[in-house]
């Protein structure tokens, strides 16, 4: 039995809580997922001045107790002790946005109406402060009747005094039912809020508005999508440029522990599936680390600056005309990184049909898993030259991939909102958070977060399917002295002949009807399946990219590999992304119609561009 | 009071000019979807609310952004046309 008191970190969205729940518990958190759901977990834990250890639980972001999306539902549920998987919690910690009192006290009332223990961190009070509004804590703290503690939790200001409340608040503890039930008359609530707003309201000038200054500016009607189209292409520009240099030592790093285990290890089957199986396969994936890190850096400062917002208002109009709202553009955006963040991410979208169309779509966005696989073969396959002065082909076949999954995601929505989820246009309200500079500390929380799963799925999924698919190379030998090949003699090899006869018609060879496979449980495991198959085939070939492209130029004809670039736009994505659409969708249904409308999409489209590129005689 | 055009006739958010408040005279809930009244509640909207226009996103009926008592929000063309305003006497 867990005894360590549980407290719930609970608040409006914007008011600073996860950067709260990051000040008090460090780098002590676990990310999980309650049962049933797709909400994460965010636990973690603090000790208290006087050494005793708490659980705090940050709960998602919500305006109210009447729930309006499955993250508000959850924030709830856990409140009431009625979420499945969580205890209920001893105390609540609310955190509020001191300049968005009127509105955010509304949600206080009602958590302090629950009955539980309650200590009210008043947040960002320096940003308030900065708009010229001063507040009196202590008169907040008598008007609400429980504790209330001034906060700059980006700063790390006022924790001590939390900490210090929080342990006053954790000794009389005993286990207490919420007595009264939730207030719903948000009316009633929000007058309450707003008297109470003004009581404790010092002083309040005409505010330095950084906020509105910069909106004039970035939600200006020309200037504004400018500003984002030019953030779109420095964030995509970025994830090339500045990857390059860790990449090349990450190689460099791959090389020499093939090479060093390649002369420790005895010439046998093991040296193979250690050096051809394990380290070339998943080095091959490894390698992408700094591109997926830059890529989720970006997303994470555009969410903490608050600029996400702005960009999802200036695209709903373009959203609007395909039957979805700005809001979708948040989690497309994160699909570009990895759909399955991305997919997690619409839990925000109260509309149903409107989140179901958005999850559908997620998949066309280019995810990072997709580079590997696209630099490898637009680096061995097409020319490296220049098509206008600054512009290479290579970089404008890349971009024309990226462009042409999201223009395939608008046909695809505008499709189905006609058919499937046709339904009434939704909405789009959002609450425009202040603008903020990102704390570094945050920034790099979240990517190591992000590394690590990168770097899991890459000790895990993606070893087990590179090492089966080593030994599916590797066995059964050709007899001693045969001249076939040991991939075509392999079982992999007649795996693959026989997948090639449905694939032969869009122009795949067998390697590439052998990638295909594995690419399911990930997809950049395509390369590093490539990766694999040649150098079984040639294990005197040093290991690494570079032979990879020459076997590529060697075996491959261009009008293939543009169709199996373009299988790549399409074709359903990873396991994992299956996965989290069953889980979203409560059910096969959707993920099926997914895999369906998916595969359909990836041979015509493939199909296509073979028979078009073998007409054009490339 | 025996100058009628003095007292200020409520107008719809949507037709309010940039960067001159007003507060909520009412609100035709009737013209909105229930989750949408119910969030714009959530916003903190309601009789009485000071209100601004703020930006309005590019061509072609974009979104707006609004100024809710201390709060900026986003919403689209249809929902600041249920919301009559009536305009804060301006400085000349």
């Amino acid at each position: 039995m867990n005894t360590t008191p549980l407290v719930a970190l609970v608040g409006n969205p914007n008011a600073g809580k996860s950067a709260l729940f990051n000040a008090l518990t460090g780098a002590r958190q676990k990310v999980g997922n309650y049962p049933g759901v797709t909400v994460e977990r965010h636990s973690g834990r603090m000790t208290l001045p006087d050494g005793r250890p708490i659980e705090l639980i940050d709960l998602p972001g919500a305006y109210s107790l009447d729930p309006s999306s499955p993250d508000e539902q959850v924030t709830r549920d856990v409140l009431l002790g009625r979420q499945q998987g969580e205890r209920l919690p001893d105390a609540i910690l609310t955190v509020v946005d001191a300049s968005n009192l009127d509105n955010h006290l509304r949600f206080t009332l009602q958590l302090i109406a629950l009955g539980l223990p309650i200590v009210v961190a008043l947040n960002m009070v320096d940003l308030a402060e900065r708009d010229g509004l001063k507040l009196d804590p202590e008169a907040l703290e008598r008007e609400l009747g429980v504790p209330v503690v001034a906060t700059v939790a980006v700063r790390r200001r006022g924790l001590d005094a939390l900490k210090e409340r929080m342990a006053e608040m954790a000794k009389g503890v005993t286990k207490i039912r919420p007595s009264a039930g939730v207030q719903h008359d948000i009316v009633l609530l929000q007058r309450r809020a707003r008297q109470i707003a003004t009581a404790v309201t010092v002083s309040e000038t005409a505010a330095r508005r950084w906020t509105h200054r910069l909106d004039a500016l970035f939600l200006h009607p020309v200037a504004g999508p400018l500003i984002l189209l030019a953030t779109m292409f420095l964030m995509f520009q970025a994830v090339f440029a500045w990857s390059e240099v860790p990449i090349g030592w990450i190689e460099d790093g791959m090389k020499w522990l093939g090479a060093e285990v390649g002369t420790a290890l005895p010439d046998g089957v093991f040296r193979s599936l250690i050096v051809d199986g394990v380290i070339a396969g998943v080095g091959a994936v490894v390698v992408f680390l700094p591109q997926i890190l830059i890529l989720f850096a970006f997303i994470l400062v555009l969410e903490a600056t608050g600029y996400m917002v702005r960009a999802a208002f200036l695209m709903d109009r373009v959203m609007a005309s395909v039957g979805l709202s700005g809001r979708a553009f948040i989690p497309l955006l994160s699909s570009f990184a990895c759909a399955v963040p991305g997919i997690m991410a619409t839990r925000t979208i109260s509309d149903d049909k409107d989140r179901l169309t958005t999850i559908l779509i997620a998949p066309l966005m280019t995810c990072s898993a997709r580079l590997p696989v696209y630099t490898i073969i637009i680096g061995a396959l097409i020319p490296d030259r220049a098509v206008l002065p600054g512009v290479g082909l290579q970089g404008l076949v890349l971009f024309s991939l990226y462009i042409l999954g999201v223009l395939g995601a608008f046909c695809v929505a505008l499709v189905l909102r006609r058919t499937v989820t046709k339904g009434a246009t939704s909405g789009f309200m959002m609450e425009m958070p202040k603008y903020q500079w990102p704390r570094l500390r945050d920034v790099l929380l979240g990517l190591w977060q992000r590394a690590l799963i990168f770097l899991k799925r890459a000790g895990t999924i993606i070893l087990y399917t590179t090492v089966i698919l080593w030994a599916l190379l590797s066995f059964p030998k050709p007899p001693e002295g045969s001249n076939i090949s040991k991939v075509d003699y392999s079982i992999a090899g007649r795996i693959g002949s026989g997948l090639q006869t449905i694939v032969a018609p869009i122009g795949f060879n067998r390697d590439m009807a052998l990638a295909l496979i594995p690419a399911m449980a990930a997809r950049e495991v395509a390369v590093a399946a490539i990766g694999t198959v040649y150098a079984v085939d040639n294990p005197d070939d040093e290991a690494g990219e570079a032979s990879i492209r020459e076997q590529l130029q060697k075996h491959w004809s261009l009008p293939s590999a543009l169709a199996f670039l373009m299988w790549f736009v399409f074709a359903p994505q990873c396991i994992s992304t299956i996965a989290v659409t069953r889980r979203e969708t409560n059910g096969w249904k959707w993920p099926a119609f997914m895999i369906g409308y998916l595969f359909a999409l990836a041979y015509v489209a493939a199909g296509i561009t073979y028979w078009s590129a073998i007409g054009l005689g490339l | 009071m025996n100058a009628p055009a003095a007292i200020p006739v409520p107008v719809r958010l949507a037709q309010l000019h940039r960067h001159a408040p007003g507060t909520v005279a009412g609100v035709d809930w009737d013209r909105l979807a229930e989750p949408e009244a119910r969030r714009l509640r959530e916003l903190g909207l309601d009789e009485g609310v000071e209100v601004e226009l703020l930006h309005r996103s590019g061509l072609f009926g974009g979104p707006l952004a609004c100024r809710i008592g201390r709060m900026t929000v986003a919403l689209r063309r249809h929902v600041a046309a249920a919301i009559h305003v009536t305009p804060l006497a301006l400085h000349p």
